[in-house]
Order: structure tokens, then C-alpha cells, then sequence
């Protein structure tokens, strides 16, 4: 890959971009100017950010963290931020024959007019897209070959709670909620990028929840993995930042509306972050704690305010499980009801997504009120196929939860719903696997009770175990045990008309668990995956599975060391040095309950088990419901729903926690 | 109650397309707060009809679409004058719409009625003398051949009755080739014309000046009485006829 930027490019590329817009596909996703944005005046004395979603258009413009930090930058005099996705392979390849670097999406600007170009890490199957944007910057890829006028590599989001396979290319990762610590990055970006690079990183180091892989030093010791500082001032261990209160954030206050199609192309309004649910194989569920919701009142102005704004007809209320939002049939209700000064007459009723359900809270009430606007789809996620693994997974929801959750979307009009599993979780047996088909035989068997062919969707993804989880020590799911689990499935559903299968590919699930939980030697083979043209890997037709074993292997780097191997509990994790506030005494505790089969209830209703996260920062949850919603069983396993009878047959998690 | 509206698309909005553009329609009619009507079903999406797509990459003087409203005659009236400013405050940039009147019952849709389009093709200074000549040819052409696939299917047809009036006139920066290109029973496309003789002319940007139908012979706007427009009421900027070109070239504008 040459170099680009050979031309200094002063102002718009948008003379020299236009011409090859009519050569590519798609073009409107180059030309910005959607609603919501905003065209900022770059000066001397702010400091520049460029926002970056390391894949394509479609997929990143949603991006509501992204959307998030582009407001609350551009409302600061001291900053100005403009956003950039990865161009498609056509128009790159037009780019670099024209010596075209990356572009904002506002003002055309070639990437090196900013003084930080900040990525949001969402998978770790976009790592060779990032070192591909950094390049078509035109900016070494290595910070270590960086000089004094190059422009600051930041990132941010779930990935950066094990960077280090990106550690050689990434200046600052920021940890955590990145409401509040954008604006004191700037300030220290402002006040020392005239002392020259090494002083700004040593002041960005200093900074509370940001990660400069520079200031450490790797020690690696039989198969631990030590990250120690080497620079004065760098933590020995980095801590999330966390926002206290959602509803001092009501962001984004003026989300974008693309002008071409893109996913998720709807209002989103964020209702709550955090989850304590504790799902054991959740990296988001523990590294978000603690629960803070949004009052209902802000929902309801930022959904009123934002279909006013943007014409949209649907509204996802997004969360890691927006069903256990305190009074969400209230609000769902309320929200499917066409404004009042429309008069109502002929005009359809907004439509609300609820992207994350749990079952055991969805309720008939949640239903009804749903299918009053155009049905979406409805997506459950049992996650196993037993109530044995959901124990050791924490789970907890019962298969009366889930008849119960399915019966309520049948017999309110739903044809189809969607189930998703998880294969390759700790201590899955065969027969775990075959439980997920007698599930979704079940579940058609109740829909057809309702609706004439009525039918399951079926998704299957292979487990990939995450830092900072109780299941980061779990050694993963080989490709061929994988296979083999997903061919039990096929065969046992070859009949059932009603269940239609999808599955992950396999390959892809071990790439993504070999970033997972990589160091910092897996950075060579990224830069060697990126350099052979292994770019857009999220991305079937594109993702080169022989071509990650190949340089694997070339740098005598093992794929059983990294993804297959248990970890014990006596190693130092390449990760250890990062902090979501989780102890690891608590994780290492819940892996020991996982194994015995051991529930863990959900804290935001029942007393703090201290896994650190509240305590650690001085926060707590903030939920406007001292109990759970109605239904379900609420994380006991027990129905807890009404009147009717209580299921028989379950191991309660505390009869469990003494067996080990 | 049906509206036909008249709308430009220019600059950077050009590159989005036809879907894209319906989506943003749908959007703006929301955001503008009309009392627009919605289809019924599973889906309901608020009623409006477009004319002929205009592909990705082109600009036009001279879209045309129909929203159904939920407005008597008497209101529809009173509102189509302040239609074009209310919503192109609420398009994006580059989306102006230029004319709103509404239409008589039974009125054919766009689709149906429009039977000839006129098109701009920029020409760079130094291609004005090569362009004349292949105008020249296709003009003196007596049959023009135009290989194209239908349903997976190759045919030629000759296209020579849906080629009007060519015409090559200065423009700002270099000329222009105006063109007017038959749609029925299919419409000849702008790249299609390009290549009716070989070798292709080497035109640039493409922008759609007119839209036509055709009563009794005559061409006329679809926004002019003869299309069926109750009152040109919007249409002040706009002569109420307009023939074809050259005269037409510049009523639009």
C-alpha cells in the first residue's frame, strides 16, 4: 500500500472527489449534508476531531456513540468534529490512484486538517479496516513512526477493553462512557500539542480512563501477559469513566437522518445504559454497569421532539434490555399513539422497535401495545437451549418465561419470531444443543395455536469469551466443534417446516476470538492481514479466514494458544491493567458459580453483591421502579408473573450454590 | 385530494437516487405536517406517486410527483400557494420545489402521461465542434438502432421516433446539447442517446429540463391546465403552456 497524501490538499476535496463519485457504487453515501449535521468552523485555537467508524457508511452512520461525541464536541468552542466512514473498495481504489487521503464527510476535508482522528471499536473484526483508514490518512500506521504534525489515533467503545492488539497503532483509548472525557482530552490536547507528541500523549496518559499503550511496557512470563507502566504519571491500571446520570446527557439531541439507506434507519432514543441482568458471557452487561435510566419524561420529549425533526415514522427505544425499562408499556403506549394536533385520521401510528427483549419481560401488555403501529420483528434471545446452561450462563429465564413471551407475540398478530442462540458456551453438551431445536419446536407448536403458519427464525452464533467477563477464561469452541454443533442442529430441524436455521460462520467466530483476547504480538499479524488487502472482514464475501491462519503461523503464533486454551487463575491477562471496575476476585468467583451451574439475581433489585462497578466509582444505579416489571421471573427463575401456578421442576439457583 | 408538485434537485443531492429520493419525500411531507393520506395495509406509507425515475448522478429542473392529501377541493386551493416555501424549508439542500397545484379527478398519472423528456448535456469547450458533427449524424440518421437488454433479453429496436428536437446552444463554462428523448413505449435514457451512434459523444453532466405530456398533438408542462391542473394557482413562475423547444428552454427556468 503506497502512501497517499503526496499532494497537499488545502480545504474541500470535493472538486477533486466529485469526478469519481460517478464511477462508484452507491455515491451518496460520500456526499454528507444529511439533517443534523453540522458544518463547523475549523480554526487555529480548536482543537479538530475527526469521528470515524472503521466500516462502511451504511453500517457506521447510525452509530449513535459516534453521534453522541460529534454533539458534545461541537458544542464546545475549544473543539470542532467532523465524522468519516471507510470508503467502499471502488471508490479506495480511485482515491489511492489519485493520491485522494480520507475525507470528512462535512466539509471534504482531508484528514490530516485534523489534530485527532478517533475510531469507534464496535467488533474486533474491523481492526484491519482501522489500519487501512489510518494509511489512507496518511499517517504512519505504526505510532512509533509518527512525527511531531501527525495527527492523534484515538479509539473508543466495547473493543477497548483489551486494545492491545492494537496497541502499536493507536495512540489513546479512551475507556468507558465518553460523554465528559472528550472535553478534558481536548483541553489537554490544546494545551500540549506544542510540546510536541510525546508530551501530549504523557498529558493524555494522566487523564482517568484513557489508555496510552506507549507509556507501558509488556512483560510476558510462561503464559501471562503483564502490561506495567514505563512512563511517570501512566496508572498502573486504567478505570472506565462512567456518567453518574443519563438524564444530564440527552444526547443525541439532533440525531443525523441519512439521505441513502442505511441500517437501523429510524429514531433511536436511548432509555438506559448499563445492564445487571449479569449474563455471564455479556461483555457489554459488565463493562456498562452500573443502571441508569433516563426519566420517562426526557424519553418522551426526545421521542416527540425527535420524529417532529426528522420525519422518521419509527422509534427504536434502544438498551441492552429495553423491556425491564421501569413502565415501558406505559411509554411504548403512549408513543404508538399518533400526535394529537394531526387530528389521527388516516395517519398510521408510530412504529417503536425494541431492539433488545428479554422474555421474561415481555409481556401480552407489551404486545398489544406494539401491534398497534406496523408489527416489527420481535427478536428473543433464550441464549441456550437449557434451563441448565442458562443457569450456568445466568440466564435466568425459565421455558414458561419463554412460552409465555412467545405465546404473548402470537396471539397478538405475530407470524414469525426470532430466536437467539449462542453454541460453544461452557459446559454445553450435546444434548444443551439439541435443546435449542425442541425450543423452537415448542415455540411454532404454540404460534400455530394462534396464527395459520406460524414460524421461527432460528440464529446461531458461536461463542467468542470477552474480557473483562466471568467467561474470559473459558477457552472457546474449536471451528470443527463449532461445525459439528451446528450440523446436530441441521439435522435434527430437517423436517420442521417451521423453523427456519441461520447460523455464524464458524471461522469467523475464531478470528473474532483471537483479537478477543489477544496481546500485543497479534498487532503483526493485523498489519499483515491489512497489507495483503485483508480489509472489510465483518464482511462474508470479503472475510479471508486462510489468510488470517497463514500469517498467523508465518509470526509462529498459535490459534489454540489464543482463542482454545482455558485460561487458569493464577495468569495475568493481557487485559488486567484495564478496569471496567469489576473485581476480578467477582469474576473469577461467577466463573467458579458458572461451572456449578449457580445463578447470580440481577442487583438493581436485590442487595449489591459488590462486583465493584457502583462502589468502585462512587455511582449507583438509577432506575425509577423499585420492583421488576410485571411478569417473568425476574431473574429468579421462579414465575413471578400473577396468580398462576408456580413451575415445578427447576432447580432454584440457591439449592445450586452450595454444589461445586 | 391530489397535489402535483414540480421539484429541482441540484449539487451534491444529485448523487442520491431514486429510492433514496422517495425516502426523503416521505420524511419531508412528515415534517412539513401535511395532512397527507396513507396507503392501507400492512405498511402503510403516505401516498405518493412519482414520475419517471431520474437516475443517480442527474440533475433536473423539472421532477414531478403527486401526494394525495386529506383536504377538500376549497382547502387544497388555499394551500398550494405556500406549498413550494413550506416545504423546501424541510428538503435538503439542493431539493427545491418550484410549483404546487392541485388536479382534477381521473387525472393519468405521471407515469402514463408523460410522453417526452428534454435533457441538457454540458459539453466541454474544446467538444462543441466533434458534438455538432454527431448531432448532425443522428438528426440526418434515418433509422437509430438501440441494443438493449429487457427481461435478460438482447434486443434492438430503432429508437429514431423517439428522438426529437436536438439542439446545441452556449451555457456558462462551455454548451450544451438540449435534447428531447420520446418514453413510450420505453423511455430512451440520457447515457442511451450518447451512444445511439458510434462513437459515443463524450457528454457531461446530464440534467432534465422538461417533462412533456402530449393532448391533441400539442405538448404541454404537467403542471399546465391541459394536464388535467385545476388552477395553475403555484405556478405563477411558469407559463400555464409551454411548447416544445427551443421556446420551452427557457420557461422552466
Amino acid at each position: 500500500m503506497g502512501v497517499t497524501g503526496s499532494l497537499k490538499h488545502v480545504g474541500s476535496l470535493w472538486s477533486a472527489l466529485e469526478p469519481l463519485l460517478d464511477q462508484v457504487q452507491r455515491p451518496a453515501r460520500y456526499i454528507g449534508g444529511e439533517e443534523g449535521a453540522r458544518v463547523p468552523e475549523h480554526s487555529p485555537h480548536k482543537v479538530a476531531w475527526l469521528l470515524c467508524y472503521p466500516d462502511s457508511y451504511e453500517i457506521g452512520l447510525p452509530n449513535q456513540g459516534l453521534q453522541i461525541l460529534y454533539e458534545i464536541l461541537n458544542e464546545r468552542p475549544d473543539a470542532v468534529a467532523e465524522r468519516a466512514y471507510a470508503p467502499w473498495g471502488d471508490l479506495e481504489a480511485l482515491m489511492r490512484r489519485d493520491g485522494l487521503p480520507l475525507f470528512s464527510m462535512e466539509t471534504h476535508r482531508a484528514a490530516s486538517d485534523f489534530d485527532v482522528l478517533a475510531f469507534n471499536l464496535s467488533s474486533e473484526l474491523v481492526y484491519t479496516n482501522v489500519l487501512n483508514l489510518i494509511d489512507l490518512a496518511g499517517v504512519a500506521v505504526r505510532g512509533v513512526d509518527r512525527s511531531a504534525d501527525d495527527l492523534l489515533i484515538g479509539a473508543g467503545g466495547h473493543c477497548a477493553f483489551n486494545p492491545e492488539p492494537l496497541a502499536d497503532f493507536v495512540d489513546f483509548f479512551v475507556l468507558g462512557d465518553g460523554e465528559e472525557v472528550v472535553g478534558e482530552i481536548t483541553a489537554a490536547v490544546a494545551e500540549h500539542r506544542s510540546g510536541g507528541r510525546r508530551e501530549t500523549l504523557g498529558a493524555l496518559a494522566r487523564l482517568d480512563g484513557v489508555y496510552v499503550p506507549a507509556a507501558y511496557e509488556v512483560t510476558r512470563r510462561g503464559s501471562s501477559t503483564a502490561v506495567t507502566p514505563r512512563w511517570v504519571g501512566a496508572p498502573d491500571t486504567v478505570q472506565k469513566r462512567t456518567i453518574a446520570s443519563l438524564g444530564d446527557w440527552p444526547y443525541p439531541k439532533q440525531q443525523l437522518v441519512p439521505l441513502t439507506e442505511v441500517v437501523h434507519d429510524r429514531l433511536n432514543v436511548e432509555v438506559f445504559r448499563g445492564c445487571t441482568r449479569g449474563c455471564r458471557f455479556c461483555q457489554a452487561g459488565m463493562i456498562t454497569r452500573p443502571v441508569r435510566e433516563r426519566p420517562a419524561d426526557q424519553v418522551r420529549t426526545m421521542i416527540a421532539e425527535g420524529l417532529r425533526r426528522t420525519g422518521y415514522d419509527e422509534v427504536a427505544l434502544t438498551s441492552l434490555s429495553t423491556a425491564d425499562f421501569s413502565g415501558i408499556e406505559q411509554l411504548v403506549s403512549d408513543t404508538v399513539v399518533p400526535a394529537e394536533d394531526d387530528g389521527g385520521a388516516g395517519c398510521p401510528a408510530v412504529t417503536v422497535s425494541l431492539p433488545s427483549l428479554r422474555v421474561d419481560a415481555f409481556t401480552v401488555g407489551i404486545a398489544a401495545a406494539l401491534q398497534r403501529a406496523r408489527r416489527t420483528g420481535l427478536t428473543f434471545a433464550p441464549e441456550a437451549g437449557s434451563w441448565r446452561l442458562r443457569q450456568v450462563i445466568n440466564k435466568l429465564i425459565s421455558s414458561d418465561d419463554l412460552d409465555a413471551a412467545v405465546e404473548s407475540a402470537y396471539s397478538q398478530g405475530w407470524r414469525r419470531v426470532k430466536l437467539y442462540f449462542l453454541v460453544g458456551l461452557p459446559t454445553e453438551t450435546d444434548e444443551d444443543v439439541l435443546g435449542i431445536a425442541a425450543l423452537a419446536r415448542r415455540c411454532v407448536e404454540l404460534g400455530r395455536r394462534h396464527v395459520r403458519g406460524a414460524s421461527v427464525t432460528v440464529s446461531v452464533g458461536g461463542f467468542v469469551p470477552k474480557p473483562q467477563t466471568p467467561f474470559q477464561w473459558f477457552g472457546q469452541n474449536t471451528v470443527e466443534e463449532l461445525r459439528r454443533k451446528v450440523a446436530l442442529l441441521t439435522d435434527d430441524l430437517r423436517h420442521d417446516r417451521g423453523v427456519k436455521l441461520k447460523w455464524h460462520d464458524p471461522e469467523a467466530t475464531l478470528i473474532e476470538g483471537l483479537a478477543s483476547r489477544g496481546d500485543r504480538r497479534l498487532g503483526a499479524v493485523i498489519e499483515d492481514v491489512w497489507r495483503a488487502g485483508g480489509t472489510f472482514q465483518e464482511w462474508s464475501e470479503h472475510f479471508d479466514y486462510d489468510l488470517w491462519l497463514e500469517v498467523m503461523a508465518r509470526h509462529g503464533l498459535s490459534v489454540e494458544d489464543y482463542a482454545y486454551r482455558h485460561r487458569s487463575g493464577s495468569e495475568t491477562l493481557p487485559w488486567d491493567h484495564l478496569s471496567a471496575g469489576l473485581h476480578k476476585d467477582f469474576l473469577w468467583q461467577d466463573w467458579q458459580d458458572a461451572l456449578a451451574g449457580s445463578g447470580l439475581e440481577d442487583c438493581r433489585w436485590t442487595p449489591c453483591y459488590d462486583c465493584g462497578a457502583c462502589t468502585g466509582y462512587g455511582v449507583e444505579h438509577v432506575v425509577a421502579s423499585a420492583v421488576p416489571p410485571a411478569g417473568g421471573s425476574q431473574g429468579t427463575g421462579q414465575n413471578l408473573g400473577g396468580p398462576g401456578p408456580v413451575p415445578v421442576a427447576l432447580a432454584i439457583p440457591e439449592r445450586l450454590a452450595g454444589v461445586s | 385530494m391530489r397535489v402535483r408538485l414540480r421539484w429541482s434537485k441540484h449539487g451534491k443531492i444529485r448523487f442520491c437516487g431514486h429510492r433514496d429520493a422517495a425516502r426523503i419525500w416521505e420524511r419531508s411531507v412528515r415534517r412539513a405536517a401535511l395532512p397527507v393520506a396513507y396507503s392501507q395495509g400492512f405498511s402503510p406509507r403516505p401516498r405518493i406517486s412519482f414520475g419517471l425515475a431520474l437516475a443517480t448522478g442527474q440533475e433536473s429542473v423539472a421532477e414531478y410527483l403527486d401526494v394525495d392529501l386529506r383536504l377538500t377541493p376549497e382547502e387544497v386551493l388555499q394551500l398550494a400557494p405556500s406549498l413550494p416555501g413550506r416545504l423546501s424549508a424541510v428538503l435538503p439542500d439542493g431539493m427545491e420545489v418550484t410549483a404546487a397545484a392541485p388536479l382534477q379527478g381521473g387525472t393519468p398519472s405521471l407515469q402514463e402521461a408523460v410522453t417526452w423528456c428534454t435533457w441538457e448535456f454540458a459539453l466541454a469547450a474544446e467538444l462543441r465542434a466533434a458534438a455538432a458533427e454527431w448531432v448532425d449524424e443522428v438528426r440526418t440518421a434515418s433509422t437509430l438502432p438501440l441494443q438493449r437488454e429487457r427481461k435478460g433479453r438482447r434486443r434492438t429496436s430503432d429508437v429514431r421516433s423517439a428522438v426529437g428536437g436536438l439542439m446545441i446552444a452556449d451555457a456558462s463554462g462551455g454548451s450544451v446539447l438540449v435534447a428531447e428523448l420520446g418514453t413510450k413505449p420505453w423511455a430512451v435514457r440520457p447515457a442511451e442517446f450518447l451512444r445511439l451512434i458510434a462513437p459515443p459523444l463524450a457528454a457531461g453532466g446530464v440534467r432534465r429540463l422538461h417533462q412533456w405530456i402530449t393532448r391533441d398533438g400539442e405538448r404541454y408542462e404537467p403542471l399546465a391546465p391541459e394536464a388535467g391542473v385545476l388552477e395553475p394557482a403555484g405556478c405563477a413562475s411558469a407559463p400555464a403552456r409551454c411548447r416544445a423547444v427551443p421556446a420551452a428552454h427557457s420557461c422552466a427556468q
